[in-house]
C-alpha cells in the first residue's frame, strides 16, 4: 500500500465526482419519485463512500487482505441488519403506539 | 521423556528486570499474561463469592438470607463478573497472549504498547464495575433488558454498564493485536496449515471478538442514553422497542459464548495430540471447524428470543440456524475422540481436564440442540434448564479447558512442575463438585423451576441441596490448584524446556523463554503434531 | 555493498520496533491493525443504523417532519467540507509518500481547519436545536400528529451525530500528532505509514457523514 502512489489528478477527478454527487443527492430529495427516492439516497452515498474506499483509501491497489477485510466489514453489517429484519418484517402485529 | 538436561536459563523473561515498573510498564506478551493471569484470577474468586452466596440462599426454599432486590444484585454480579471478567478474557488473555508469538515463531504480538494498554483498560472497565457493586449493586441480570434497565431499575446500571462498555475495548484491541500478528508474523516456514490448532482457535476467536464486541458497545450507549437523557429507543412510550434492545444485545452476547469456547476447544486440541502423542485426526476439518463456528455463530442470536416476542418466522430462522452451528463443534469431538483411538495415551493431569471438557460439553452442547427446537425451548426457557446447559459449556466447558491448560503449559510460563498427584486429586474434586452441582439443575428445569429466583417450591428443595451441596465441592476444588500452582512457583522441580515431550515451538526453547521468545527466529520445516518423527528433530 | 548498506541503515532505523523484521513488515502491520479497527467502527456505527432502519420503517411520515426540522443548507456545506478534508488529507498522504514535508504540513492544517469548520458548524445546528426544543426530554416540543416518534428521530439524530463528531474530534487530535511528527522529522519518505493510517481513519469518519447526510437530512423532501 505504502509502495504505491497515486497520481494527484486521480484525487482531484474523485474529489469533482464526489461533489457532483452531493450536488445530486439534494436535488433529487427535493422530487418526488415515490420509494426510489430512498434507494437514490442510499445508491448515490455508496457510490460515494465506495470510490473514497478504492481511491482515497487505495483499496483498488491494496492486498486481498484488505479486500477481505472491507468487505467482511459490509457483509458483517448487512447480517446485522438483514436477520434482524427477518424479525421485523414479519411481524404480523402492528408497531408499539 | 524431558530433554537430556534439565536446567533453569539464568536469563529469562521473569528476572529480566526487577520492581513494580518493570511489571506495570512491561511490552512482554508474557509478562502481560501474568498481569492478566492475576486480574481474572480475582475477578473469578469475586464471582464466585457471589455463586457461594446464591447457593446458600437457594439451600432452603424460602428467600430468608437475603432480600428479594439483594438476590437480584447477587445472580447479576455473578453473571457479569463471570461473563466479561473471567470467562471471554481468560484463555485469550492469559494463554493467548503467552503463547501466540511463541507458538507461531515471532519475537512479540505486532502491537506490544497497545497489548499493555488492553490490560490496563480492562482493569479500569473492571473496576468501574466493582465500584458499582461496591455502591448499591445491579439488579437487571447480566442480560441488562429494557424497559427495566432503562426505565424501571433503580440500581448502579450506568456505571456498571460503563464498565463493561471499557473492557470491551480490552476484549477489541486483544483480538485486533491476534489478528495482525497471525497474519503478518508468523516466522519462515510456518504456513497457516503448520499452525497449532490452538492458533485457529484464537484466530477464530479475535474475529468474533473484531465483529461482535462494537454492537454491545453501542447498545450500551444507547442504554445510557435513555437512562441519561430520556432518549426513548427501547421505551414504548415514544414509539421505541424494547425487543430491539434484545436484538442488539444478543448480536454480540451470543458470538461472546463462543468467545468462551472456541479457545478452549484450541486448547483441547493441545492437549490431546500431547498426550495422545499424535498428530490431531482431520487437522485441517478442526480448524475450518473453528472458523466455521466463528462465522455461523453470528447468525443464531435469536434463539435468545424465542419467547420475547419475534415473529414466529424469524425464531424458525434462528432455529434452524442454530441446529447448523452445532455441526462444527460436533466434528471437533469427534476429532478429539478419533485422535484418541490408538494413541499412546497417558493420563496426567492436562489430559484428564481434557477428556472431562470433551464430556462435559458435550452433554452441555447436546442440551444445547433441544434448546435450538422452538417447541421445547419455550418451555424450559427461564428455568434452571438453561442455566444448567450453559454452565455445563461454561463451567464443564472453558474453565476445564483453562484449567487444563494452565497445568500443561504451566511448566513453560513458571519453569516449573507442579505437584501431579495434587493436581490430579483436584481435578475429581473439580468433576464430582461440578456434576452434583448443575446436573440437578436440569432436573430442576424440566420440572419448572424458574431460574433468578431465589424462593421456590418445597418439593425442588432436594434437588437445590444437592446442588448447593455439589457447589461447596467444587468451591474447594478450585481452591487447590491456587494453592499448588502457587507452591510450585517456589519449591516445585525444575521442569526442563521441554517436560511432556509434546512437538510445538513453544517445547523448543527454555522453560520460562528468554524474553525475546527465541535464541535464534526459528525455521519450521516440519507440520504440526509431527510426532511421527523423533521428539529431539524439533528441538532447537 | 549499497544494497548491505541499506539494509543495515534500515535495520537500525529508528522507527523499526524490534519486534519486527523490516520497516515493511511492520507498515503492513500497522496498515492492517488500522482495516481491522476501521471494521470495529463500521460495527459500531452499524448498530445505530439498524436502529435507524427500523425505527424510519415503523415511522415514515413522522421521520420526514423531523428531517424537515433540519437545515439542508448547512448539512450540504458540512458534507462538502468533510469531502474537501478528506481530498487534503489524500494530498496529504501523497506529499508524505515523496517526503514533501512542508506541504505534508500545509495539508495536515488544511484538514484540521475543514474538520474544525465542520464541528463548528454542527455546534451552531446543536444550538438551534435546543432553541427550537428539538432536544428530547420533558422540554420536547413538536406537532401534535408526531411528537412522540419525532422524539425518536431526534434521539438518533443527536446520537448519530454526537458519536460522529467525537471521531471527528479524535481525528483532529491524531492529527495534531502528525503535524508534530512531521515537524521534528520523524515522518520521511521511507516511514510515512503513519500519516497514511490516519488518512485510513480520517476517510472514514467522512464516509459515516456521507451516509448520515441523507439518512438525517434528506428523508421526503420533496413535500415541502
Amino acid at each position: 500500500m505504502s509502495s504505491h502512489i497515486l497520481p494527484k489528478r486521480v484525487y482531484y477527478t474523485i474529489f469533482a465526482i464526489l461533489l457532483f454527487c452531493t450536488y445530486l443527492t439534494v436535488q433529487i430529495a427535493f422530487l418526488d419519485l415515490g420509494a426510489l427516492n430512498t434507494v437514490a439516497a442510499l445508491g448515490i452515498a455508496t457510490f460515494k463512500a465506495t470510490i473514497v474506499v478504492l481511491f482515497f483509501m487505495h483499496v483498488k491497489y491494496s492486498t486481498r487482505l484488505t479486500w477481505a477485510v472491507v468487505l467482511g466489514s459490509v457483509f458483517w453489517l448487512g447480517i446485522l441488519l438483514a436477520l434482524t429484519m427477518t424479525d421485523y418484517l414479519t411481524r404480523v402485529w402492528r408497531h408499539y403506539g | 521423556m524431558a530433554s537430556p538436561t534439565v536446567f533453569m536459563p539464568p536469563r529469562h523473561y521473569l528476572n529480566d528486570g526487577y520492581g513494580i515498573k518493570s511489571w506495570l510498564l512491561t511490552r512482554d506478551h508474557k509478562r502481560i499474561a501474568l498481569l492478566y493471569l492475576a486480574s481474572v484470577t480475582f475477578f473469578f474468586f469475586l464471582g464466585g463469592a457471589m455463586a457461594v452466596l446464591i447457593r446458600l440462599e437457594l439451600a432452603t426454599p424460602v428467600g430468608d438470607l437475603v432480600t428479594d432486590e439483594t438476590y437480584n444484585k447477587l445472580f447479576t454480579m455473578h453473571g457479569v463478573m463471570m461473563v466479561f471478567f473471567f470467562l471471554i478474557p481468560a484463555i485469550p488473555s492469559v494463554l493467548g497472549n503467552f503463547l501466540v508469538p511463541i507458538m507461531i515463531g515471532a519475537k512479540d504480538l505486532a502491537f506490544p504498547k497497545l497489548n499493555l494498554a488492553s490490560w490496563y483498560i480492562y482493569v479500569i472497565g473492571a473496576t468501574f464495575t466493582t465500584y458499582s457493586l461496591v455502591t448499591g449493586g445491579l439488579d437487571t441480570g447480566w442480560t441488562f433488558y429494557t424497559p427495566f434497565s432503562t426505565v424501571a431499575s433503580s440500581s448502579n446500571v450506568i456505571s456498571a454498564a460503563l464498565g463493561i462498555f471499557i473492557t470491551g475495548f480490552s476484549s477489541i484491541l486483544t483480538g485486533l493485536n491476534f489478528i495482525v500478528t497471525i497474519h503478518r508474523m508468523r516466522a519462515p516456514g510456518m504456513t497457516w496449515f503448520r499452525m497449532p490448532l490452538f492458533m485457529w482457535s484464537i484466530y477464530a476467536t479475535s474475529l468474533i471478538m473484531v465483529l461482535g464486541t462494537p454492537v454491545v458497545a453501542i447498545t450500551i450507549v444507547l442504554v445510557a442514553a435513555e437512562r441519561l437523557f430520556h432518549f426513548g429507543f427501547f421505551d414504548p412510550r415514544v414509539g421505541g422497542d424494547p425487543v430491539l434492545f434484545q436484538h442488539l444485545f444478543w448480536f454480540y452476547s451470543h458470538p461472546a459464548v463462543y468467545i468462551m469456547i472456541l479457545p478452549a476447544m484450541g486448547v483441547i486440541s493441545e492437549l490431546v495430540a500431547a498426550f495422545c502423542r499424535k498428530q490431531v485426526f482431520g487437522y485441517k476439518f478442526v480448524a475450518f471447524a473453528s472458523v466455521a463456528i466463528a462465522v455461523l455463530g453470528f447468525l443464531v442470536w435469536g434463539h435468545h428470543m424465542f419467547v420475547a416476542g419475534i415473529s414466529v418466522y424469524a425464531a424458525l430462522v434462528f432455529s434452524i440456524l442454530s441446529f447448523l452451528v452445532a455441526v462444527p463443534s460436533a466434528v471437533k469431538v469427534f476429532n478429539w475422540t478419533a485422535t484418541m483411538y490408538k494413541g499412546s495415551v497417558s493420563w496426567q493431569t492436562p489430559m484428564l481436564y481434557a477428556i472431562g471438557f470433551i464430556g462435559l460439553f458435550t452433554i452441555g452442547g447436546l442440551t444445547g440442540l433441544f434448546l435450538a427446537a422452538v417447541g421445547l425451548d419455550v418451555h424450559v426457557t427461564d428455568t434452571y434448564f438453561i442455566v444448567a446447559h450453559f454452565h455445563y459449556i461454561m463451567v464443564g466447558g472453558t474453565i476445564m479447558g483453562y484449567l487444563g491448560g494452565l497445568h500443561y503449559w504451566w511448566p513453560k510460563i513458571s519453569g516449573r512442575l507442579y505437584n501431579e498427584f495434587l493436581a490430579k486429586i483436584s481435578a475429581a474434586i473439580i468433576f464430582v463438585g461440578f456434576n452434583l452441582t448443575f446436573f440437578p439443575q436440569f432436573i430442576l428445569g424440566y420440572l419448572g423451576m424458574p431460574r433468578r429466583y431465589h424462593a421456590y417450591p418445597p418439593e425442588f428443595q432436594v434437588l437445590n441441596v444437592l446442588s448447593s451441596a455439589g457447589a461447596s465441592i467444587l468451591g474447594v476444588g478450585y481452591l487447590l490448584p491456587m494453592i499448588y500452582l502457587m507452591w510450585s512457583l517456589r519449591y516445585g522441580r525444575i521442569a526442563g524446556s521441554n517436560p511432556w515431550g509434546a512437538v510445538g515451538l513453544e517445547w523448543t526453547t527454555t522453560s520460562p523463554p528468554p524474553t525475546e521468545n527465541f535464541a535464534e527466529t526459528p525455521i519450521v520445516t516440519w507440520e504440526a503434531y509431527d510426532y511421527q518423527a523423533p521428539v529431539e528433530h524439533h528441538v532447537a | 555493498m549499497s544494497h548491505d548498506a541499506a539494509a543495515h541503515h534500515e535495520a537500525h532505523h529508528p522507527a523499526l520496533a524490534h519486534h519486527f523484521d523490516s520497516l515493511a513488515q511492520q507498515s503492513e502491520a500497522t496498515t492492517l491493525g488500522m482495516w481491522v479497527f476501521l471494521v470495529t467502527e463500521v460495527l459500531f456505527f452499524g448498530g445505530l443504523f439498524a436502529t435507524y432502519m427500523i425505527y424510519r420503517s415503523w415511522y415514515p411520515d413522522a421521520f420526514a417532519a423531523a428531517s424537515h426540522e433540519l437545515d439542508v443548507t448547512l448539512g450540504t456545506i458540512n458534507t462538502v467540507v468533510l469531502i474537501t478534508s478528506s481530498l487534503t488529507m489524500a494530498l496529504a498522504v501523497h506529499a508524505a509518500q515523496l517526503g514533501q514535508r512542508k506541504l505534508l504540513m500545509t495539508f495536515l492544517i488544511l484538514t484540521m481547519i475543514l474538520g474544525g469548520v465542520f464541528l463548528g458548524i454542527k455546534s451552531v445546528e446543536y444550538y438551534h436545536k435546543f432553541a427550537e426544543h428539538h432536544v428530547p426530554g420533558p422540554d420536547f416540543q413538536f406537532e401534535k400528529e408526531y411528537i412522540r416518534h419525532a422524539q425518536l428521530f431526534f434521539s438518533l439524530y443527536f446520537v448519530m451525530t454526537g458519536l460522529h463528531a467525537l471521531h471527528m474530534i479524535i481525528g483532529i487530535g491524531i492529527m495534531l500528532v502528525m503535524l508534530w511528527w512531521s515537524w521534528n522529522g520523524t515522518i520521511t519518505e521511507e516511514y510515512s505509514s503513519p500519516i497514511e493510517i490516519s488518512g485510513l481513519y480520517w476517510h472514514f469518519v467522512d464516509i459515516v457523514w456521507i451516509f448520515l447526510f441523507p439518512l438525517l437530512y434528506l428523508i421526503g423532501r420533496h413535500a415541502h
